[in-house]
């Protein structure tokens, strides 16, 4: 049954999660635009609503501050609610649920009341899709004390980080992004979780720490492989959380190598790369041997014409030129 | 045609709102208490009304405005008045005040103060209940103020559309923080916003609280059988002010209701009109009424007792709380 090199597509592997939570606890149900639509959210619902029912499988109006308010209240009825935005950008409307109640809400009930709900938001960078339809807002979450924020990258660590986010008794905002979704790999089938706040080395190195999460974990992956092979040893974090952030994994690399890459899916001001120099600064500032250099998304919005997005999103090649700006010096 | 069960624990409810409510007066103009309150002064009836249909299975949420609420759910007068003077010992152990009340085994599932915000709780909770299929009610108590706020509208959808077990309890006391309804609605009938959603809804005088307690049980009724939801707006008035004990007339600084307005309403006072009733109805004598009272009264006075026995949220333990195990 168990079989640990069976492969998986990510949005299955999604789908897997559900599957496997919803069946395990009755309390767990699928909310938000479009769960019944693969063209809203792929197949990270396929065969939900057949096995489980329109009760725990709800598409909704596009009302997000509403429905995300009644995902809310029901994890604080009890319920463990995943409540989906298939764009990102819209959430925006579900801050006040999402920050002003669910984050605060353990908090200000002094331990009374808890409240388990998952916030799914999927980033759909490119295509020409402009500035309302592409943007990652994972540094604005992480900012708000009593959410943590998951990115995974994988098909593994996307099954296993939706499983802890579900068993997690606090709000969980969980970004995936909609280019990960036909990256397949091995996820095991049986039910398994990945500790929110643990990061992973994906390639061990010496030379340049290069931190990423989600997506640009697989640019930096494939970056740090190709600097191999010119002779420059990367160690390539993948975080997989943004908040708790994994700091010992960090600064552990960060001793060995002395340098320290970021290369984040949004924007440089207030963010998410920022943070984890700030941090490494803080905490480890003389066992760098150069300041650290970030390669984010410019401070500009998301534009639509082929060309002007291709300068705008970073790519292997703009991970490279950071790394060998650190040997260079 | 009412029990008198029913009748007593309406008058013992509001009774008990109305005297927690006054007893913050002194501590807050001498500055024992630091914290926004909002008294609920003036508005008993519907709390008491509504909360006597329900029992400790179903939930509500408040507002910024949820003393009564909170109270006549079940939740503890000492944990009330020992939150909103900051103790370790309150409802929310210091961390939330006046405008953060939670008695979540009573049913009293949070109150808020960003304005609509609960709404959609509330909605949450009734889905809740619909999934479990356990009979429960969940009920949404707002102000008129709420009525300008996006969310209520998409939660009064959410809810018709799925028949969820919510009653939306707006407590239209005519003024949103300063403003009087008249300049933020171009009608007053705020009960009418939930028909073209076909919700069954009705107004009542939220001043007499066996007017509300009927409405409520139709309403409770509705929402169990599986015919929710139901909104009820309730014509009210809040005798304090917005915030703090002051009573906003015009002239004093903070300048907002005519004096010969609040007038007309204290002659409304929803407790003097049901202790008229259970008199003149022979429910109850003047001496058991004043004994309730008495007992009443001396349930706060040690509720003073503990909150004055306990101590502040020491500072080592700012960051308990922040997530949950």
């Amino acid at each position: 049954m168990s079989s640990a090199n069976r492969k998986l597509q990510y949005s299955l592997a999604i789908n897997e999660a559900f599957h496997q939570m919803m069946e395990s606890d009755e309390s767990v149900f699928l909310i938000g635009q479009g769960v019944k639509s693969p063209w809203y959210v792929g197949k990270t619902a396929d065969g939900l609503i057949k096995r489980f029912g329109a009760e725990r499988v709800i598409d909704t109006p596009v009302s997000e501050n509403g429905v995300t308010g009644a995902a809310v209240g029901a994890a604080i009825a009890g319920m463990r609610p995943v409540v989906m935005h298939p764009r990102m950008d819209f959430m925006l409307y579900a801050f006040d649920p999402i920050i002003n109640q669910a984050a605060n809400w353990h908090y200000m009930s002094g331990g009374t009341s808890s409240v388990p709900v998952v916030i799914w938001g999927v980033v759909n960078r490119g295509g020409e899709q402009a500035a309302q339809h592409s943007q990652a807002f994972h540094a604005l979450f992480s900012h708000i004390p009593g959410l943590k924020v998951v990115m995974p990258a994988t098909p593994y660590d996307a099954k296993g980080l939706m499983v802890a986010a579900i068993q997690d008794n606090n709000p969980v905002v969980f970004i995936d992004d909609r280019w990960l979704y036909g990256v397949e790999d091995e996820v095991p089938e049986e039910l398994y979780s990945v500790p929110i706040g643990e990061g992973i080395i994906r390639k061990p190195g010496n030379d340049v720490t290069l931190v990423a999460v989600s997506y640009m974990a697989h640019i930096a992956h494939k970056a740090a492989n190709s600097l191999e092979k010119e002779g420059i040893d990367v160690e390539m974090i993948d975080l997989r959380t943004v908040k708790p952030l994994d700091t010992e994994i960090i600064f552990n690399s960060v001793k060995k190598t002395g340098r320290l890459v970021i290369a984040d899916g949004s924007w440089k001001t207030g963010g998410f790369a920022a943070e984890i120099i700030a941090l490494v600064n803080e905490n480890i500032f003389d066992h760098l041997k150069q300041p650290a250099v970030r390669v984010t998304l410019p401070d500009i919005p998301a534009p639509a014409s082929a060309d002007l997005e291709k300068s705008y999103y970073p790519d292997e090649g703009s991970i490279i030129s950071a790394v060998k700006s650190l040997i260079k010096n | 045609m009412y029990s008198e069960e029913v009748l007593k624990k309406l008058y013992a409810d509001m009774i008990l709102v109305r005297l927690s409510e006054e007893s913050l007066v002194e501590p807050i103009l001498s500055g024992d208490v630091k914290c926004p309150v909002h008294l609920y002064s003036g508005q008993e009836a519907v709390a008491a009304g509504i909360g006597a249909v329900l029992n400790e299975k179903d939930s509500a949420f408040g507002t910024h405005r949820s003393h009564g609420h909170y109270l006549v759910k079940g939740g503890s007068v000492k944990e009330m008045i020992a939150e909103i003077h900051g103790k370790s010992t309150g409802c929310s152990k210091g961390r939330g005040g006046s405008m953060h009340l939670y008695a979540p085994d009573k049913g009293f599932l949070g109150a808020a103060p960003i304005v609509a915000g609960t709404i959609s709780l509330a909605v949450g909770a009734g889905m809740a209940s619909s999934i479990r299929k356990d009979g429960t009610v969940a009920v949404s108590f707002f102000g008129d103020g709420a009525v300008g706020e996006g969310v209520l509208y998409e939660s009064l959808n959410l809810a018709a559309l799925r028949k969820l077990p919510v009653i939306f309890v707006c407590e239209n006391n005519l003024y949103s923080t300063h403003l009087h309804i008249s300049e933020i609605r171009p009608n007053d009938e705020i009960y009418k916003i939930a028909e073209p959603f076909g919700i069954t809804s009705f107004r009542v005088d939220g001043n007499d609280v066996l007017e509300v307690y009927e409405a409520a049980e139709k309403a409770v009724e509705q929402c169990r059988n599986n015919n929710g939801p139901v909104f009820i707006e309730t014509l009210t008035y809040r005798m304090r002010g917005h915030v703090g004990p002051d009573d906003n007339i015009q002239g004093t600084h903070t300048d907002i209701r005519p004096a010969a307005e609040v007038e007309d309403w204290r002659q409304k006072d929803p407790i003097e009109r049901l202790k008229k009733y259970l008199l003149e109805n022979g429910v109850a004598d003047v001496e058991e009424l004043d004994l309730i009272e008495r007992e009443i009264q001396q349930e706060i006075n040690e509720a003073y007792v503990f909150t004055n026995d306990s101590q502040l949220p020491p500072k080592s333990e700012l960051e308990k709380y922040v997530f949950s195990k």
